[in-house]
């Protein structure tokens, strides 16, 4: 387009510097426009809120659900998770006494239920003539075979056709068999019910938990129901809320993961600036000390740490894996700083300010340290997820984290072992193992695009 | 080269000098002493089994004397198992554990060839997106998850199909191998996967790619012969760190999937805090290992000269 054709018009000098200087975009800092590339990457961005939904769930989690994560119940394990609440009976201790005139009634072969709860299933069934002796099966679903009537519970004389079933009983459908033997012992007839029991806690017990009050007396609560809480993530192997024992398994998993990382990249970072600032042989020293500890197979060193710290009564064993982690994991972050800071020290700022007396804790930690923070950055959200992996790993070959300590690799470990009959024991602390190391791997991706930092990760 | 292959190889020796070193210190700081334990021991007998393992004389003298053994390749005898020496325990287990770590890695490598390829060829397309969302996924579910829904997934299929097409766990036939070699060798897949493609990647704007497409070579042989066979020699820049995790991750395979190999043995003598059984199997375990990365970094300079091998 010919210069002549724009109209002189359309133009109007600027008056003064002010609006000058009003009309040019605003400048953007370093640190902001990292955080407008990171608003812009969907990934890291969503990234960064599952972050911090992570440590809302750990900090903030168990302020806003109550329930005690030591807190075990043998009526209720291994439940599947769930957001209705569970009644339960209250049982004042009391004896049973079977009624014989109950089952002469009945006419044939027959199993009459008296009481069932978790606490006890109370069965009674007719005396059938010519039988020497009854023998009582527990199964969990329907026998297929005579061969496979379940668990034997007991062998009952012909005298006493009844029996109280009071082992480990869950809330969930139970199969009984009562098979009648001759002296001979012939089969002579059998028969099944089908019961599945009322949730029930003991008088003592509701107190202890502070259901009932301490002065009650047990007669007044007689047939009571109680309504427990609900475990929306249903509870574990010793009846446990899965709930609170993912929150507090999250602040020991990520106090582990964001800690350890936090101290050994500051500890590597000034390690790695001193050994660059010296130079020389102090610097060639230094780094062969880090080439030994990268030569060192990792997690064959963690469990050798971990093993010869040993353990205290009433230790966590929290101290002794960030302790490992810190002694085994610095060396990385060292190299990465120094090389940072072999770039710079030949830069003609830093000759700049050594020319204006400044003094080498000056030059470390006002040039150094700063100009290497985004690497820093970078490798931490990098070693969190290793963090958080290893503390799994440890926890998972049994000799992380002591129970009852609840953290998510030791949840898994537990978790593992009834994983065909009860999955969710192991799928929740193992989902949220893997959202977490998703969202730090991701958001790290996105901030190292974001700082556009050069690190050789695989 | 001559140079840097003994200084590799001094310097990997000086490191397993400094796992023994490591793991005698260590095993020697635990609280209480190997002979610690519920039973109660009369001092006599308690005196006599101290001479009888060494542990009565300094703490030097002691040092020595395992230094001495360990050069020549006698770890000891257990604690915990009577009158098992420890040789016996890795000439046993240790063959189960080499099979299913080399059967990983050949998993790992095909499989991180075949995948980044796809990735590459179809790049910024679905098979690209659906596999690289695959790698990302196994990068961030730790291997016990995996091969717990591995077992899982075979008690379904084996339902479904009505009998045991795979067995569950255990281990003696290549059966017994496949599911658990594929599940430790799924992690290093990914990463491979994931190396492949950027080096592919990289080599698809190399100069020689332009020369064989102006040469009018057909796509499939500049594919196949120019960019693929090239975009592998990184991947042996992996295969150091990948002997490391399939070693250590054979650790839990072998205990899901209760498989009688060395890993799972070392577990148990951990929680069981069998000392000699310790010291062993880590020095042995971190011996190998460190051999392997001087093994693979040699080879790495061999296959691609264009490596400068310098020293340090």
């Amino acid at each position: 387009m010919p210069v002549s054709d724009i109209d002189p018009q359309l133009f109007t000098p600027c008056a003064t510097v002010a609006e000058q200087q009003s009309l040019s975009s605003e400048s953007i800092g370093y640190w902001s426009r990292v955080w407008l590339q990171l608003r812009r990457n969907k990934q890291a961005f969503t990234s960064l809120l599952i972050i911090i939904g992570l440590l809302l769930f750990a900090l903030a989690g168990p302020v806003l659900w109550r329930l005690n994560p030591a807190e075990q119940n043998i009526g209720l394990i291994s439940q599947s998770p769930s957001w209705r609440a569970s009644e339960a009976i209250i049982l004042p201790p009391e004896r049973w006494y079977p009624d014989p005139a109950a089952v002469a009634m009945l006419e044939e072969f027959a199993i009459r239920v008296g009481k069932a709860t978790t606490a006890g299933i109370q069965l009674q069934w007719s005396a059938l003539p010519g039988a020497a002796e009854y023998q009582l099966f527990r199964h969990q679903r329907q026998p297929a075979s005579n061969s496979d009537l379940g668990l034997p519970l007991a062998e009952m004389p012909a005298t006493t056709p009844w029996f109280e079933d009071r082992l480990q009983l869950e809330q969930r459908r139970y199969v009984y068999t009562v098979i009648a033997l001759d002296k001979q012992q012939t089969l002579l007839a059998s028969v099944q019910a089908s019961i599945k029991p009322q949730l029930a806690i003991s008088f003592f017990d509701a107190q202890l938990r502070g259901f009932v009050p301490i002065t009650a007396r047990p007669q007044q609560w007689r047939g009571q129901t109680l309504t427990l809480p609900a475990h929306p993530f249903g509870t574990d192997y010793l009846g446990r809320d899965m709930l609170a024992r993912m929150m507090y398994g999250a602040r020991t998993s990520l106090f582990i993961g964001v800690l350890a990382p936090v101290v050994f990249i500051i500890f590597g970072a000034l390690y790695g600036a001193i050994a660059a600032y010296h130079g020389g042989f102090i610097d060639n020293l230094m780094m062969r000390a880090t080439d030994l500890v990268i030569a060192l197979p990792f997690l064959l060193f963690m469990i050798l740490l971990k093993v010869a710290f040993g353990l205290g009564p009433g230790d966590s064993g929290v101290l002794p894996m960030l302790l490992a982690l810190v002694l085994l994991s610095w060396p990385a972050a060292a190299r990465l700083v120094r090389a940072e800071v072999l770039k710079l020290r030949c830069l003609p700022y830093i000759d700049a300010a050594r020319l204006m007396g400044a003094g080498a804790s000056h030059l470390l930690l006002r040039h150094f340290v700063p100009n290497a923070l985004p690497i820093m950055l970078v490798a931490f959200t990098f070693a969190v997820p290793a963090a958080i992996f290893t503390e799994a790993f440890l926890s998972f070959i049994g000799i992380g984290v002591v129970p009852p300590t609840p953290s998510w690799g030791a949840m898994s470990f537990d978790g593992i072992k009834s994983l065909l009959a009860h999955p969710h024991e192991l799928l929740f602390p193992a989902a949220f193992i893997s959202l977490t190391v998703l969202a730090f791997n991701l958001f790290g991706d996105g901030l190292r695009d974001a700082m556009d930092v050069k690190t050789n990760d695989v | 080269m001559i140079r840097y292959i003994v200084q590799r190889l001094l310097f990997g020796l000086l490191t397993i000098w400094f796992v023994a070193t490591a793991t005698f210190v260590a095993m020697h700081s635990v609280p209480g002493d190997p002979l610690t334990n519920d039973k109660a021991m009369a001092p006599e007998i308690r005196a006599s089994l101290m001479r009888q393992y060494g542990l009565d004389k300094p703490v030097l003298q002691q040092y020595g004397i395992y230094l001495g053994n360990m050069l020549r390749g006698d770890f000891g005898i257990s604690y915990a198992e009577e009158n098992r020496r420890v040789n016996d325990i890795i000439r046993e287990h240790f063959p189960v554990s080499a099979t299913l770590g080399v059967l990983a890695i050949v998993f790992a490598t095909l499989g991180g060839i075949v995948w980044g390829a796809l990735t590459a060829r179809y790049q910024h397309r679905w098979p690209d997106f659906a596999i690289m969302g695959l790698v990302i996924l196994s990068i961030s579910v730790p291997g016990f998850v995996f091969a717990a829904l591995a077992q899982l997934a075979l008690v379904s299929i084996n339902r479904w199909y009505g009998a045991e097409l795979l067995p569950i766990a255990g281990w003696g036939t290549l059966r017994h191998m496949l599911m658990p070699a594929l599940v430790l060798g799924l992690g290093t897949m990914a990463f491979l996967t994931r190396l492949m493609r950027a080096s592919l990647l990289e080599i698809a704007q190399a100069d020689y790619i332009t020369t064989a497409k102006a040469k009018g070579l057909s796509a499939a042989r500049i594919f196949f012969v120019h960019q693929l066979r090239n975009a592998c020699l990184p991947l042996l820049t992996l295969l150091g760190p990948a002997i490391a995790t399939i070693t250590t991750g054979g650790f839990v395979v072998e205990l899901v999937f209760s498989i009688p190999g060395l890993g799972r043995y070392f577990v148990q003598a951990i929680q069981q805090l069998d000392y000699t059984v310790i010291m062993g199997t880590t020095v042995f375990y971190g011996s190998f290992l460190v051999l392997m990365v001087v093994l693979v970094d040699l080879l790495y300079g061999w296959v691609d000269p264009r490596i400068k091998l310098h020293a340090g």
